[in-house]
């Protein structure tokens, strides 16, 4: 009997070449999601590579400059307070007077051991410098760092220092200014960090390098007493220190080729290398600047939150609504076979004409009700309607026809079998939708929901169109803001030329991504809870 | 309009009804009457007509946008099909079960109690989800996992579950279409004890492929073929003994002893 399929030795060969077959494909696949996963990887690098790294930075004045000098000043201007170029001057003079207390180095006090007595600072010495008195003073043994503060600087007699102690006025013998034992002291006792000294202590070191109007506006501005230490400093930081960014590394840069990066930063007076890690808490608290130092996405964030806030409640429930209506009700007329082409259509639509039409419908014709005129609450810099209001209904416009789709999908997958159960229980339509066709199509319309918002949220040409603005120092503080979003600022960042600027973008990509990763975490969790599958 | 129950020896009837899908003729002139509280078996060839006509009986074609229904169902002398006749009531009094068993994705006990909820019931919920689980048989089986999901029973116990469903919101007819066809012989078996347990107080139209289990079960049968433009219609209607013995059409006979369909 002749076999019409193939047999023996062609039978081997024939399912040989089928599985080869499959293998080329299966290998094509696995391709396919290598290069995807490399393409993702290379994204992220890049991103990383930007977002830290070292960076030159130049002070006007070096912040532990700025410290030492305040109270080296303080020291030399104290009551009774006498300089001395020669060290061996300042040790007898010292040793010829009870009530006075001096400064030395190790070694000139040891070069004058036999007339001068070390006072013992509580806490461990002082490396570097001597605090001495007269043999003949017998009160002084020792004292605190504390102590040692105000015996420098402001105490009248030694009993303002410790009441115990005599009430005979302090007399202060001190090196001259520039000598390493007197910064050794100042370094020691108060330390050269702005941001670890008092308000008071900051607020003179503002005075004495800022004009006496700027100071004044500064306390019109809000009373001195309402200020926070960390108010001051910044302040200072921005008036005074004054860092800019001269030049920054990659990472890449900054852990292969540090001896480039060392060799370029000698080239550069003033500046000092640190460092940097671009993305950090201050980066997402601080709102928009000129400045690349002081410039953060605070303001970029809440922007973006509030305009994907007026999409989500504009675009899922007309988006689910549509879908029901389009599912459950329509008929399959040529109406509604029209408006489902459309829909897939609107899907397709290149973004900046959602731009273009949001301009032109929410922008310009409904001005007065998107800025929010007509309620009285507008603000008046944003009367034409550039807000956050008209940004949110251009990108729910956008997305909508993507949550229909998607919803329709869900709402079809739902078996006919429930619908079916319910009415024949007697329910009506409506019953049957909501307690059946939604709850198991939740699932799938969440995951389209997601996908859309995910698209609104990185969604930068149609805001342009709309209006986001570009530089804005303020907090959007409602619907009828203006506003900026943080694709809006990535690209700002990205077009200056400053280098800063692009590391700053950098830390913006990283900080909308893992804004993302949240937003679409928390809809993840939200379909597994509503999702109790039986 | 307001279906009253009211003492009749049919509970419900058609008169030359006809079913068309678009154009396509499906059922023409079926005039039936079934049975207060009698079991009706449905037969017949696939394709002629028994599930539509079922399916007329509580307004289910309406779900069908191309079915067009001609002629009368008269469910307590009125015409269901009068304009004001709200499909919604005629379901809460005819119930239906399907071919495959359809639980809803909830609880043994939201699968009974649901029906009931959304129709008003205002007394005892747990007595009378215990009630419908105990008339259909399947009392005992779930009574400690009401919270357990109505999927994780077996296909049998998921179609008495459906049952119970359905009697839960008292039902003056049941309509059954195919409603073993989905399951194994001894599932089978004790589904036709149930429906003789229930056809006590309830009327049951049931449809059925399997010859046996109409003769076994059913009190009244219909027997359905096609014309061949493929029309369905009701060749012979009658008490099942005598459908089954002495049939008076020719194409019955052949039917039913298996020289064709």
């Amino acid at each position: 009997m002749t076999s019409y399929f193939p047999e023996g030795d062609e039978l081997q060969k024939f399912v040989k070449r089928r599985r080869q077959k499959g293998l080329i494909w299966r290998s094509l696949f696995l391709l396919a999601t290598t290069l995807g996963v490399i393409v993702l990887m290379v994204l992220l690098v890049t991103i990383i590579n930007d977002s830290m790294g070292y960076a030159a930075v130049a002070y006007k004045i070096a912040p532990d400059e700025l410290v030492v000098g305040f109270y080296r000043g303080m020291m030399l201007d104290a009551p009774r307070a006498q300089t001395y170029t020669d060290l061996d001057d300042l040790a007898r003079a010292l040793a010829g007077n009870p009530n006075a207390v001096g400064l030395l180095d190790p070694a000139a006090f040891q070069a004058h051991a036999d007339i001068l007595r070390q006072v013992q600072v509580a806490g461990g010495d002082l490396s570097g410098v001597v605090v001495a008195v007269s043999k003949d003073n017998d009160w002084v043994q020792n004292v605190t760092i504390l102590e040692l503060t105000p015996l420098f600087t402001v105490a009248e007699t030694w009993s303002d220092v410790r009441p115990g102690w005599p009430d005979a006025p302090v007399h202060r013998a001190l090196p001259e200014a520039g000598s390493p034992a007197l910064d050794a002291f100042v370094t020691q006792v108060y330390g050269d960090d702005p941001a670890e000294q008092p308000i008071e202590a900051l607020l003179a070191m503002l005075a004495q390098h800022r004009s006496a109007g700027a100071l004044r506006q500064f306390v019109a501005e809000k009373p001195l007493a309402l200020r926070t230490q960390e108010e001051v400093l910044a302040i200072l930081e921005e008036q005074v220190l004054e860092p800019t960014v001269v030049e920054t590394w990659s990472l890449y840069e900054s852990l292969f080729d540090r001896a480039a990066i060392k060799e370029a930063a000698a080239g550069m007076p003033d500046a000092h290398l640190e460092f940097r890690r671009w993305i950090t808490w201050d980066f997402i608290t601080s709102p928009q600047s000129s400045q690349p130092e002081y410039a953060g996405v605070r303001t970029a964030i809440l922007g973006s939150l509030w305009v994907v806030f007026i999409t989500l409640i504009f675009a899922v429930p007309v988006g689910i609504g549509a879908a029901i209506y389009l599912e459950e009700y329509g008929s399959g007329s040529w109406l509604d076979q029209l408006i489902e082409t459309n829909i897939n259509n609107l899907a397709g639509v290149p973004s900046i004409i959602y731009g273009m039409l949001g301009l032109a419908v929410f922008v310009r014709a409904l001005g007065p009700l998107t800025s929010g005129a007509i309620f009285g609450v507008g603000d008046p810099t944003t009367s034409n309607g550039r807000t956050i209001l008209s940004a949110g209904l251009t990108l729910g416009l956008l997305i909508l026809p993507i949550i229909i789709i998607n919803a329709r999908e869900a709402i079809r997958a739902v078996p006919q079998a429930f619908r079916e159960a319910s009415l024949g229980l007697g329910a009506t339509k409506w019953q049957t939708i909501w307690h059946h066709v939604l709850p198991n199509a939740i699932p799938g319309i969440l995951t389209g929901s997601i996908l859309a918002i995910s698209r609104a949220f990185g969604e930068t040409a149609p805001l342009i169109v709309v209006g986001a603005s570009t530089a804005i120092f303020l907090d959007p503080s409602g619907p009828f803001s203006k506003f900026t979003t943080l694709p809006i600022q990535i690209y700002q960042w990205t077009a200056r030329p400053q280098a800063a600027f692009q590391n700053l973008a950098a830390a913006a990509i990283i900080v909308l991504l893992a804004l993302l990763l949240a937003l679409n975490a928390f809809a993840i969790y939200l379909r597994n809870r509503y999702a109790v599958r039986y | 309009m307001n279906i009253q129950t009211t003492a009749a020896t049919y509970a419900i009837e058609t008169r030359n009804l006809n079913v068309y899908y678009g154009d396509f003729h499906a059922v023409k002139d079926v005039n039936l009457r079934i049975h207060k509280n009698k079991i009706t078996a449905l037969i017949g060839p696939s394709g002629c007509g028994k599930s539509t006509v079922l399916r007329c009986f509580n307004r289910m074609n309406d779900l069908i946008p191309s079915a067009r229904i001609e002629g009368d169902v008269l469910f307590h002398g009125k015409n269901i099909y009068d304009p004001d006749v709200d499909p919604v009531q005629v379901r809460r009094r005819i119930g239906m079960v399907f071919q495959k068993p359809n639980p809803f994705p909830k609880s043994i006990y939201d699968n009974v109690a649901w029906g009931a909820k959304i129709n008003g019931f205002k007394g005892d919920l747990d007595a009378l989800v215990q009630e419908s689980l105990e008339r259909a048989a399947l009392w005992n089986e779930v009574k400690d996992k009401l919270d357990a999901s109505g999927y994780s029973l077996s296909g049998g116990q998921q179609q008495r579950l459906c049952i119970a469903r359905a009697l839960a919101v008292k039902p003056d007819i049941i309509l059954m279409d195919e409603p073993t066809s989905a399951l194994d012989p001894i599932a089978s078996l004790r589904i036709e004890e149930l429906m003789w347990e229930l056809a006590q107080d309830v009327t049951i139209i049931v449809v059925t492929h399997n010859m046996q289990q109409a003769a076994r079960v059913s009190d009244y049968t219909a027997f359905f073929t096609v014309t061949p433009d493929r029309t369905g219609y009701m060749e012979e209607f009658g008490e099942t003994p005598q459908i089954f013995t002495t049939p008076a059409s020719k194409i019955t006979e052949d039917y039913i002893t298996g020289r064709f369909g």
